[in-house]
């Protein structure tokens, strides 16, 4: 109950920021029902008029009162067209800032949540479960004001009729209160399952969408469609649970009304005979109980949605209460500034680390590198080459030791600032939906075109992008065919080259660019190696060879270091895995 | 649309046609009460008869206690034909998918294959229920209030009808400008969609470059979009509520005017243009009713028409096949015979591809990249069909071959393979019923024992996108998959690319002893693992710029020569 709470509290916290639209909307709709509501006392005055019968219709008033329905009809209806604007106004708002809140939530989060969250439950998220709480937002809350206005309004009514009959109601409100909350006791946790099972079908739908290739190598079209099915069948099946008892609210409700008007025509009945009523007076009675009952089984039905909208805001808050990287402390100083220019020394001591407890992936690791060394680091493959790449960037913070640039521990260093410090190119390219001009100067803004065609030119790229169709301005569709992924690194290379950085991280960022055109990209990475302390890390070691250090990495710990020359003397692990390159 | 209720819905006829007389029922009971409710208080109670009073009391909780009944198992059986039928459109969306050829999933997109399958259905989905909940109600309800006011009065009934062509008018203008304005919602959710998909994929560099905030600027334009569309497409679909309610309400007034002539010609009574308001109220929330399932419809119209455009697109399993010509003995394995083929029809990605292999020979495909090496493959595998040429397989062309036979004898690892998130021996099994010890020596072949056994064996779960494996480690999975059934030809698209030159090494020399029978192509960077291949094909922009073995190539080829120097040559000097 407390969860709930706190969900709607926070649903709220959302609505509040547009207090004064939704104070307007609740104007509007009171205004709106008080409107509908005087038409058909307009109506009786005119029907007064038409009373006396043929011959005697007194068709001045006919004619007046019907002029004024007709103003008030017309009033009503676009004020109440306005309000449905409204309401959709500041429920798009709402969701808008809720997109807004899970985005900037998902760029926050740690790298790692990424490798566990299937990226198709976090759409369903950000889109769906947003959706739903939208839809019910921007529906059910006028529904809502409505109810509470033509239900106090009609409630006072009945008891100036007649305050005996009232007590029809002191049976049947609680009984539908109870009956309400009975059936949404047992909804809430069936709407939060399907959230959850649809959140899982989607998960899994984008896993294999991704897969669709090697699936279809691998003819496994029937089998995956199979476990589809099953998940498929989850889905309806949670969905369908959530109906069976969701679509029971409004015909018992309903019920709860029916049984009202059965008690109140028995005893309102029994008043008259008592003479304790008029005819008349039951007539209205009715009429008004049918105006108090009508709405609440609107907003009875109307409880579905807004069960499977809590189910769903729920999963939204729970991706925002996700542990974000922690923030910069409080005395973080920025570096990259002209005050507090890198100079690109990085120490690392003694440094341990493991993504998860007990399984250290580096053991005790020290190194520094002085500005403008390159430092290339090799090992068989999950040797720890890329975390310590991770440790470097801060994707992760080390579990014990430091990691220093310029002296400074970088976890005394803003975030962004280390970050940017970097120029990185990685073996997983990545590249967006866009120009690919808009694409090669990601990593700096305000550069010009000319700069960029430059290190295209210096990467060997150039006459390729010249080549498609719109030469820079040709838009990069994702998983695009015309571009392979040995191109697409050579795109990240430039994007690199135009970053101004004093550090360079290359993580195996040649590696699916053949030989030949690595080496006429040589000259390229020999500048935009320049002058910077860069950590290379390759397979191929002919990449390698001219770096100050190479540091050999097996089980999480430097085994050796030297350089090219001394290591192949050693004739260590260095040189069985230079030999290998001949067999 | 159409599709989903000639096709989807038609198992459930009877059972809709069932559950609608059941509503029908609950309906009527409903519209019981109130006249049970007149007869008692103008017939019983001036009477002054106690116990028929109660007799009627207790018939209308009767009818209370039927109507919530019969509501409640319409609306469950309702439930459950959406759902069931959901089942089926969204199983058969996702086979489709999965079967799509992958021109048609390249035109299409993947973020908007995922939208379809998930927004989409849900918004039909969601439709499918309500529409059989609503569908019911409102028209007896509205036929029934008009059938009672022709019957009160003829004449005054057509005033009030006379408003229902205006209706009819404001409800198809508001669907037909709305449906395009809900599909144009849809399309920019898919690029929504796309966006953070992207981001998801590329949060390292994003974090790397500290573009958080060019990223929330990126996204603030798209997410700004959908809502903007969404809010217009919902203020046009608002628009049907007000103007039905002034439309009818105008109508009243009418009703009103009319009445007053009628009355005073003595045509007419008071008591009946009453009774008319009262009836008025229901016909005017059954068309309220019936103006919200018009907006349910028009929503759920455009996903509909995108799940349909899917379901109708051509698949695989409709591929274009040559009827088999009699077996032709063909001493080659594989043949390319001047084999063309371009992705945009525009120029070709390659051309004149000729190239013959024996069986348990190994091609290398060596050429810089983008000359066409992975093209090669797409070909071979008939994931698209050349343009030009042929391509057969022991003699036969792949084109008359059933799709899955001829896929199934390949063993391929791509160039950027997908893992799942699920455990080694599944992704290696890849639903093809293999032993585990099958899977066992694939990983042992795939030199993928040690960390698979330090991870504690073939059990263990990868993370999504196998997360948890570092690149080289991720790689020899993938081999071991396209190892563990001993498959005829085995393609190896630049998958070793992450590992280490001995690991590389060790593995090919697993292959060439344990899976001598088996042809293989391998792509490649580096040039030590083609070397050893019988034949060897270099390839630029396209074409075929050498092909031979190592030493013809290291004479004849200039090209080859260059990338051999490069890798070799550094090494030499490295040594001396």
């Amino acid at each position: 109950m407390g969860f709930r709470k706190k969900t709607l509290k926070r649903l709220g916290s959302y609505l509040m920021r547009y207090r004064w639209l939704l104070l307007l909307a609740v104007f509007m709709t009171l205004a709106s029902n008080i409107l509908a509501l005087m038409g058909p006392m307009l109506s009786g005055y005119a029907i007064d008029a038409i009373e006396p019968g043929p011959g005697r219709v007194d068709f001045q008033k006919v004619f007046y009162y019907a002029a004024w329905m007709a103003g008030f009809y017309a009033a009503s209806a676009m004020l109440s067209y306005a309000i449905a604007v409204l309401m959709v106004t500041i429920s798009r708002k709402v969701v808008y800032a809720m997109r807004r809140d899970v985005f900037d939530r998902l760029l926050a989060l740690p790298v790692g949540y990424f490798d566990l969250h299937k990226t198709g439950d976090i759409i369903s998220r950000i889109s769906y479960d947003i959706d739903t709480v939208n839809e019910s937002l921007s529906s059910d809350l006028v529904q809502m004001m409505t109810t509470a206005i033509t239900v106090a309004g009609s409630l006072y009514m009945m008891i100036m009729i007649s305050p005996r009959l009232v007590l029809v109601f002191a049976v049947t409100v609680p009984l539908s209160a109870w009956i309400t909350r009975f059936l949404t006791g047992k909804t809430r946790p069936l709407f939060r399952a399907r959230s959850a099972s649809l959140g899982r079908l989607n998960g899994f739908g984008e896993e294999m969408i991704t897969g669709q290739k090697t699936i279809k190598a691998y003819c496994t079209e029937e089998e995956i469609i199979r476990s589809f099915e099953e998940k498929n069948r989850d889905g309806v099946e949670a969905y369908y649970k959530a109906e069976y008892y969701g679509s029971t609210v409004g015909p018992m409700i309903n019920f709860i009304n029916n049984l009202s008007l059965s008690l109140i025509s028995v005893f309102g009945a029994f008043l008259y005979l008592m003479g304790m009523m008029s005819i008349g007076q039951i007539s209205s009675f009715v009429l008004y109980s049918r105006k108090f009952s009508g709405p609440i089984s609107e907003a009875a039905n109307i409880t579905g949605d807004l069960q499977s909208a809590i189910a769903a805001a729920e999963r939204v808050f729970a991706l925002l209460d996700e542990l974000e990287e922690t923030g910069d402390v409080e005395q973080a100083v920025q570096i990259g500034t002209e005050a507090n220019p890198v100079n690109g020394r990085v120490e690392l001591s003694r440094v341990s680390f493991g993504y998860e407890e007990g399984k250290a992936i580096l053991k005790d690791l020290s190194l520094t590198t002085e500005p403008g060394q390159v430092v290339a680091v090799i090992g068989p493959t999950g040797a720890g080459k890329t975390t310590l790449i991770n440790l470097l960037m801060r994707f992760y913070d080390v579990n014990n030791g430091s990691i220093r640039v310029d002296g400074k521990d970088i976890r005394q260093i803003k975030r962004a600032s280390l970050r940017k410090a970097y120029a990185m190119v990685l073996q997983d390219t990545w590249l967006f939906h866009g120009t690919i001009l808009e694409n090669l100067s990601y990593g700096r803004e305000g550069i010009t075109r000319e700069e960029v065609i430059q290190a295209a030119k210096a990467a060997r790229i150039h006459s390729f992008i010249m080549q498609l169709p719109d030469g820079y301005d040709t838009v990069l569709k994702e998983e695009g065919i015309n571009i392979s992924k040995g191109q697409k690194q050579l795109l990240t290379i430039v994007r690199a080259m135009l970053q101004d950085c004093r550090m360079l991280i290359l993580d195996e960022a040649t590696s699916n660019v053949d030989t030949r055109t690595e080496i006429r990209i040589q000259e390229a990475m020999l500048k935009l190696m320049e002058g910077k302390t860069c950590f290379v890390i390759a397979h191929r070691l002919s990449t390698i060879q001219n770096a100050s250090r190479i540091l050999v990495m097996n089980h999480g710990q430097v085994v050796e270091q030297g350089s090219h020359q001394s290591l192949m003397e050693a004739k260590g692990l260095y040189y069985q895995m230079y030999q290998a390159q001949f067999q | 649309m159409k599709k989903i209720f000639t096709y989807y819905l038609k198992p459930y006829y009877l059972r809709m046609v069932l559950g609608f007389s059941i509503k029908f029922t609950g309906t009527i009971m409903d519209l019981l009460l109130p006249w049970a409710l007149a007869h008692t208080i103008d017939v019983v109670v001036p009477a002054g008869r106690k116990g028929e009073i109660l007799l009627w009391g207790l018939f209308m909780i009767g009818c209370s206690l039927v109507a919530a009944a019969f509501n409640v198992l319409a609306n469950r059986m309702a439930s459950r034909v959406a759902s069931n039928a959901m089942f089926s459109i969204r199983g058969d969306l996702f086979a489709k998918v999965m079967y799509l050829s992958n021109r048609r999933t390249d035109e299409i997109t993947r973020p908007s294959l995922i939208t379809r399958l998930t927004t989409d259905t849900y918004n039909v989905h969601q439709m499918l229920g309500r529409i059989q909940r609503l569908g019911v109600r409102a028209p007896i309800l509205l036929i029934g209030g008009i059938a009672m006011t022709m019957a009160l009065d003829p004449v005054l009934a057509c005033v009030l009808l006379a408003t229902l062509p205006l209706l009819a008018a404001v409800v198809t203008l508001v669907s037909r400008k709305s449906i395009p304005m809900f599909a144009s919602l849809q399309e920019s959710t898919d690029r929504f969609v796309r966006l953070v998909r992207e981001d998801i994929g590329g949060i390292r560099v994003i974090k790397a470059l500290s573009k958080e905030d060019y990223e929330r600027k990126r996204f603030d334009t798209i997410n700004r979009e959908v809502v903007e569309r969404e809010k217009r497409a919902t203020v046009i679909t608002a628009l049907t509520n007000p103007s039905m309610n002034i439309l009818l309400n105008l109508g009243l007034v009418g009703v009103i005017l009319a009445g007053a002539c009628r009355v005073n010609a003595g045509t007419s009574e008071v008591g009946k243009i009453l009774a008319f308001m009262t009836y008025f109220t229901i016909i005017l929330n059954a068309m309220m009713s019936i103006s919200r399932m018009f907006v349910i419809l028009s929503k759920a119209a455009a996903s509909a028409d995108r799940i349909c455009q899917i379901l109708e697109a051509e698949d695989e399993r409709e591929l274009a096949c040559l009827t088999k010509e009699g077996e032709e003995f063909s001493p080659f394995h594989i043949e390319f015979d001047h084999v063309d083929f371009s992705y945009n029809k525009v120029c070709n990605n390659i051309e004149d591809i000729t190239f013959q292999l024996k069986k348990g020979e190994t091609l290398g495909i060596i050429g810089a990249t983008g000359s066409g090496k992975s093209t090669i493959v797409n070909l071979l595998m008939r994931f698209y069909d050349a343009d030009k040429g042929s391509i057969r397989i022991d003699g036969q062309d792949i084109k008359s071959m059933d799709l899955k036979t001829l896929r199934k004898r390949f063993g391929t690892v791509f160039q950027n393979d997908a893992l799942f998130e699920n455990t080694i021996y599944e992704n290696i099994n890849m639903g093809r019923n293999l032993t585990r010890q099958q899977a066992e020596e694939a990983v042992f072949y795939a030199r993928a024992r040690e960390f698979v056994e330090e991870k504690g064996g073939v059990d263990q779960g990868l993370d999504i996108k196998g997360a948890n494996l570092s690149g080289g480690q991720k790689q020899r999975v993938l081999i071991a998959r396209a190892l563990a059934a001993r498959p005829e030809i085995l393609i190896l698209d630049d998958s070793s690319s992450a590992l280490d030159y001995k690991t590389d090494a060790a593995l090919r020399r697993e292959i060439k002893t344990h899976f001598s029978e088996t042809t293989c192509i391998i792509v490649a960077q580096r040039i030590s693992s083609v070397m050893s291949a019988d034949h060897i094909m270099v390839l630029e922009e396209g074409r075929i710029l050498g092909y031979g073995t190592h030493e013809e190539l290291m004479e004849t080829c200039t090209v080859y020569q260059e990338i051999g120097r490069s890798q070799m040559g550094a090494g030499k000097e490295g040594m001396g």
